[in-house]
């Protein structure tokens, strides 16, 4: 079991200023932290919906990369969005979940189906071109630089602890001027 | 044109062809289709766009993800429009709700009325989830058309024009299935 952060952190020494980054939730409130940039797509607008808006970027995009951070209540309001997206096959799509198995912004309720739902499995099923799951750091750190340089579309499962309370500024991450300057962000580059 | 009589005691209506739609469609700048099938545009509408190569179309699971992805193609500058059915509109609120309204973005759907009534203004079907799908949009606000008969296809372009000149979603209500042709 892996710490969300270090994994963020990690993940963040491989991503560039060119990149689109969706985070969701709790991994938002990190990410924003640990790697500010206008091109944070943080606005979603309903839960679950990260990786949709992420596809219709990438669509539109095709010459960056996208990279969702999903969480995997999140995922579960919208697993079609697999199926979706693997028909598609977007080469420029990642998709990470974090699987801490509650919801964490909602009061750290468990997901249904924790420790017993593969959501690599599913994305494998689903037919993502390439599929990870990790629980080791180490691991983890030695192989996300590889994994964003291949073709995707990329599903990158992490096992990761529980984080528990957090300030969550949601201005932050729903306010107009974030979503002003990611518009502006992307309209320049 | 066949000119169709509601079964129900409606007025008299021209049909509506599918192909001056996806005309209207594609000049209004449409990049992309993204679609759950409807039974009311069908065979006029989804069947032609999938024979076709432009606008692309996206097939989805369900008619929220396609929210999201029109959000997020509008972001890149791409112009798409949200093909589904009434009961997907009404799974989709509050994906509309948020993303559409909150956010102020320019979603086009178009959205079959399923059971309505030729000839019958939606308001005064005697379906339950037909009669209440205006008073919904205006409960929140948002902007709609109704495309029952042929001359009403030519409120699409500008309606489409709109929502991104103001970015606000639409919706364009389909009153009758759509001939082929």
């Amino acid at each position: 079991m892996m710490k969300r952060d270090a994994c963020l952190k990690s993940l963040s020494r491989h991503v560039t200023d060119d990149d689109i980054v969706l985070p969701v939730y709790s991994t938002a409130f990190d990410w924003l932290d640990i790697r500010p940039s206008p091109l944070n797509y943080t606005a979603h607008g309903a839960m679950g919906l990260a990786s949709s808006h992420g596809l219709g970027l990438a669509l539109g995009r095709p010459d960056k990369r996208v990279i969702v951070l999903d969480g995997d209540g999140s995922l579960l309001m919208n697993i079609g969005t697999l199926v979706t997206t693997a028909a598609l096959a977007p080469k420029n799509f990642f998709h990470f979940v974090s699987e801490n198995g509650t919801y964490e912004a909602n009061g750290g309720h468990p997901t249904p189906g924790r420790g017993v739902v593969s959501f690599a499995g599913m994305a494998r099923s689903a037919g993502y071109r390439n599929v990870y799951e990790f629980s080791d750091l180490k691991i983890f750190e030695q192989q996300v630089g590889a994994i964003l340089a291949e073709e995707g579309p990329v599903f990158v499962a992490l096992k990761v602890e529980p984080t528990g309370p957090q300030k969550r500024d949601y201005e932050r991450i729903h306010g107009p001027g974030v979503r002003q300057a990611f518009k502006d962000a992307l309209k320049a580059g | 044109m066949e000119v169709r009589a509601s079964a129900v005691d409606g007025r008299p209506v021209a049909g509506i062809s599918g192909e001056s739609i996806i005309q209207q469609i594609k000049a209004s700048g449409i990049e992309f289709v993204v679609s759950v099938p409807d039974i009311t545009t069908s065979e006029g509408l989804l069947r032609p766009l999938a024979a076709g190569t432009a606008p692309k179309l996206v097939r989805i699971c369900k008619e929220d993800e396609g929210v999201a992805i029109c959000a997020g193609l509008a972001h890149t500058q791409k112009r798409s429009l949200l093909l589904i059915q009434q009961t997907g509109l009404l799974d989709s609120i509050n994906a509309i709700r948020g993303v559409a309204v909150e956010y102020s973005l320019p979603i086009c759907m178009m959205v079959g009325l399923l059971e309505k009534e030729v000839g019958i203004r939606p308001r005064q079907s005697k379906r339950y989830g037909v009669r209440i799908v205006e008073p919904i949009l205006d409960a929140m606000g948002i902007a709609y058309e109704e495309i029952e008969e042929q001359s009403d296809v030519a409120k699409i372009g500008p309606a489409i024009d709109r929502a991104y000149a103001q970015s606000k979603p639409i919706v364009m209500l389909i009153g009758q299935r759509p001939t082929a042709s």
